[in-house]
């Protein structure tokens, strides 16, 4: 009974080809649209945070408690040689790289101006960042370094130096001494965040340490998982890790997330306006369509007549209608999902251009050319909302079939 | 009488216009309504942007955008003013500042701040710093060691009302000079960069410290609407105390912001284009089901000698109410919606960091545009007529005799 259901619902679909058609397209439509918009957010969410992580964070840092907030010299990381041997022991750890940061004013001959010096520890760090790919002058840190500086591009603009220049820097050290020093400029840095290119400066750790009288110990153990993914189970781990060996260690482990709350709730304003509008798109969709689904009963009300007179069920009759609208939404989905993931496709490859947004892109971390990304959640959001929407709106007129009368409707027809 | 007609025909099916209504209905609102949330938060950028000192027009020294450092300075601001005050529309107010990187510290923290010194009359009619207070008080004239510093710098370097801080900069002889100033009001800001950002300090303290004798670094003018920006900045251009100074518009001096306000416009044009898809669907298929379902209607017209002219005609009517009233209930629901959101806005305060990293309010207040609410109109009706057409001449090339012949 149920192929006979099937094929007769599939039959009833083509009696009319052409508003078949329109219904059809207009889910095909939105189900490509939002195939699309799905994978172009899901792909620039991941760009933005793999890219903020890359710049500054890392998926996870070790500090001290409350140097998050404060940015105290104060609040360090005693031993950090300690906690890199743990990290090590940790399959799931990409790398790590260790920081000390330091607010002081630089100044070459000309300007004065107060920056973040950030101590690094140059191998690592090129590692761990992406600092050392987004030179644009001079060259990168090496290990025997020691006076020598890269500069934030924005930055090296305003004191007007080049590679080669001599910087003065002023600032305090972790005991509360002046902390004094010239530094050559070796290379100039682009991250592309513009605040972050006007107000840093980085030296070697372990010439950092030096000056500011840090000893053996640092700010931040800087962490990046083999995946995103893997965040949490590192966290974990670390964190137990630290707490099993000296519960008063003072020690905290953050994760992206805790480090730019920012970035995240700014994902989620994003993604839950963009569901808002979603939303109302597939509500427009499901209105254009329900004539269609509505039409298709109010039409064969002598039929429906007919063959419930000749025994049909009225159970087995919204069944049917039901097959047929399902029938009718599901092809709409499959071609229009299949649409999307094709052209989404297209711009994963070759990327999607937005003419005059790259300034604006720049800031979050996004490259002028972005890149949808399909995945999973990305192709089946959307089409399962857009399922469960028509679903509902075909319900409605299916279910009344069961208030049909054969003797009226015959004679109504 | 096609008017007529049209207006019986729709009708003749109570339930399928109704549905179909509907979807423009929810359309046009979703258009308009949308579209002034997405305007009221460019607004609030905007707004926010102007009044965290752009202002709407800035004068500087030719090269200070360029390089914002003490020597850039305008030398001799007195006949920049005395034009200022013959050229400037009635209602404009302008102050001029002393603008400079700065280190900030304490006892126990030290960060880079924006010293700003300004003349504290002036200054509260211009930007946003007049009604910001929160404690203690505001600069005043007589003031030579008051600074006004943002609650998030405070609450960062553990300090409050009454507390010193040092500041730090270099001087016009290129030394580095220093002041330490007590703390007399605390400053609340819309974002909370700009709290961790600016200190405020009077004009002659500034200048003290700097050793600069009448310079200032830039002019700052506020307007009385956005409309005037154009004329009021070619009438500053040519005044002669001008001529070697840098005057430009607030879209100029917030490149980002006028890129944002672009991307949001063709934002905005395509959710029209999308949503109006959506519901052209719909507009032909009724249109379509509506005629089929009187084909012998219309093969009974051409036999009786209408022409097929007339028959588009018609059908067309049916479509332009359709449109008309979708457009109209639409427009109603979203004036409403904006009228019952306008006292309490969107609160974004869950999301206070996001809205922070993206430069928007934390409350957000719809804003209604006439070119957008005029534009999602245009594009439904126009549009929505334009593929009404496809449905019209299929009736119109129905044969008499077959159709007539239809069951």
């Amino acid at each position: 009974m149920a192929s006979i259901d099937l094929k007769m619902a599939w039959r009833n679909v083509w009696r009319n080809p052409r508003r078949t058609m329109l219904t059809i397209c207009a889910i095909a439509f939105a189900c490509l649209l939002l195939v699309f918009m799905l994978s172009w957010q899901f792909g620039s969410y991941e760009t933005m945070i793999n890219s903020a992580v890359k710049i500054h964070t890392g998926h996870l840092q070790i500090q001290a408690e409350g140097y998050r907030d404060k940015n105290d010299i104060r609040l360090v990381v005693d031993d950090p040689a300690a906690i890199g041997r743990r990290l090590e022991a940790l399959p799931r750890v990409d790398t790590y790289t260790f920081r000390a940061d330091a607010f002081s004013l630089v100044s070459s001959k000309e300007r004065t101006y107060g920056v973040l010096v950030i101590g690094i520890d140059p191998e690592r760090e090129a590692r761990t960042s992406t600092l050392s790919r987004s030179l644009q002058e001079g060259r990168y840190l090496e290990a025997g370094d020691a006076d020598e500086a890269l500069v934030g591009k924005l930055l090296a603009k305003n004191l007007r130096i080049v590679p080669g220049d001599e910087l003065v820097l002023l600032g305090q050290g972790r005991d509360g001494s002046v902390a004094a020093t010239v530094v050559r400029v070796k290379g100039i840095y682009a991250s592309g965040q513009d605040d972050y290119d006007r107000s840093t400066i980085q030296i070697p750790l372990p010439y950092f340490q030096e000056v500011y009288a840090m000893g053996g110990s640092v700010h931040e153990v800087v962490v990046l998982g083999r995946t995103l993914k893997d965040v949490p189970v590192i966290k974990e781990a670390i964190s137990e890790g630290l707490k099993s060996e000296d519960p008063e260690s003072g020690l905290v482990v953050l994760d992206w997330m805790e480090l730019m709350p920012g970035l995240v709730e700014a994902i989620q304003i994003d993604l839950y306006s963009g569901f808002i509008f979603y939303f109302l798109l597939i509500v427009v969709v499901a209105f254009s369509i329900l004539n269609t689904f509505l039409m298709a009963i109010l039409e064969r009300k002598k039929e429906f007549g007919v063959i419930m007179a000749m025994g049909t069920t009225p159970g087995r009759l919204v069944r049917l209608l039901l097959l047929e609208s399902s029938a009718m939404t599901l092809v709409g989905i499959f071609i229009g999902t299949l649409a999307g993931i094709l052209v989404t496709w297209y711009y994963q490859v070759h990327g999607f251009h937005i003419s005059g947004a790259a300034d604006v892109l720049r800031q979050f971390g996004l490259p002028e050319r972005i890149h949808p990304r399909l995945s999973a959640a990305s192709i089946l959001i959307g089409p399962a909302a857009v399922l469960i929407i028509t679903g509902l709106t075909a319900l409605y007129p299916a279910l009344r079939v069961r208030r049909l009368r054969p003797v009226e409707a015959i004679a109504k027809g | 009488m096609y008017l007529r007609l049209g207006w019986r025909n729709i009708w003749r099916n109570p339930r399928r216009t109704t549905v179909i209504l509907i979807a423009i209905i929810i359309g046009v609102w979703s258009m308009i309504f949308l579209g002034a949330l997405m305007r009221g938060m460019t607004d609030q950028m905007i707004r926010n942007g102007i009044a965290t000192l752009t202002g709407h027009i800035q004068i500087h020294q030719r090269d200070y955008r360029n390089d914002p450092a003490v020597e850039n300075s305008i030398e001799d601001p007195a006949p920049i003013e005395a034009a200022l005050d013959e050229r400037l529309p009635t209602g404009a107010h302008w102050s001029a500042r002393i603008r400079v990187t700065a280190t900030a510290a304490n006892a126990r923290y030290a960060g880079g701040v924006t010293l700003v010194g300004v003349d504290p009359q002036m200054e509260a009619r211009v930007s946003f710093i007049g009604k910001a207070i929160k404690e203690g008080r505001y600069l005043r004239e007589d003031d030579p060691f008051g600074i006004v510093v943002g609650r998030a710098l405070a609450e960062k370097f553990e300090t409050g009302l009454g507390k010193k801080l040092v500041l730090m900069t270099q001087d016009t002889e290129k030394n580095i000079a220093s002041r330490a100033f007590r703390i007399v009001g605390i400053y609340r800001a819309e974002m909370e960069a700009t709290e961790k950002q600016f200190v405020f300090v009077t004009l002659p303290a500034a200048r003290e410290m700097l050793k600069l004798e009448k310079g200032i670094s830039e002019i700052s003018i506020l307007l009385p609407g956005h409309e005037m920006v154009a004329a009021t900045l070619a009438s500053l251009r040519d005044a002669p105390p001008l001529s070697g100074c840098d005057v430009e518009s607030w879209r100029n001096l917030l490149p980002l912001m006028r890129a944002y306000l672009e991307i949001y416009d063709s934002f905005i044009f395509l959710w029209y284009l999308v949503v109006f898809i959506a519901m052209a669907f719909g507009i032909v298929n009724t249109t379509l089901m509506a005629i089929f379902e009187r084909i012998r209607e219309f093969g009974l017209f051409k036999s009786l000698g209408m022409k097929p002219w007339w028959i588009i005609k018609e059908v067309m009517a049916e479509s332009f109410f359709l449109l008309l009233l979708g457009i109209l209930i639409g427009n109603i629901l979203s004036f409403l919606s904006v009228f019952l959101l306008m006292n309490h806005g969107i609160d974004l305060t869950r999301f206070a960091a996001g809205s922070e990293f993206f430069g928007i309010s934390r409350v957000i207040y719809p804003s209604v545009y006439g070119r957008d609410v005029l534009l999602a109109n245009l594009v439904v009706f126009i549009l929505g007529l334009v593929v009404s057409l496809y449905p019209a001449l299929k009736a119109a090339r129905f044969k008499p005799v077959e159709a007539l012949a239809h069951v």
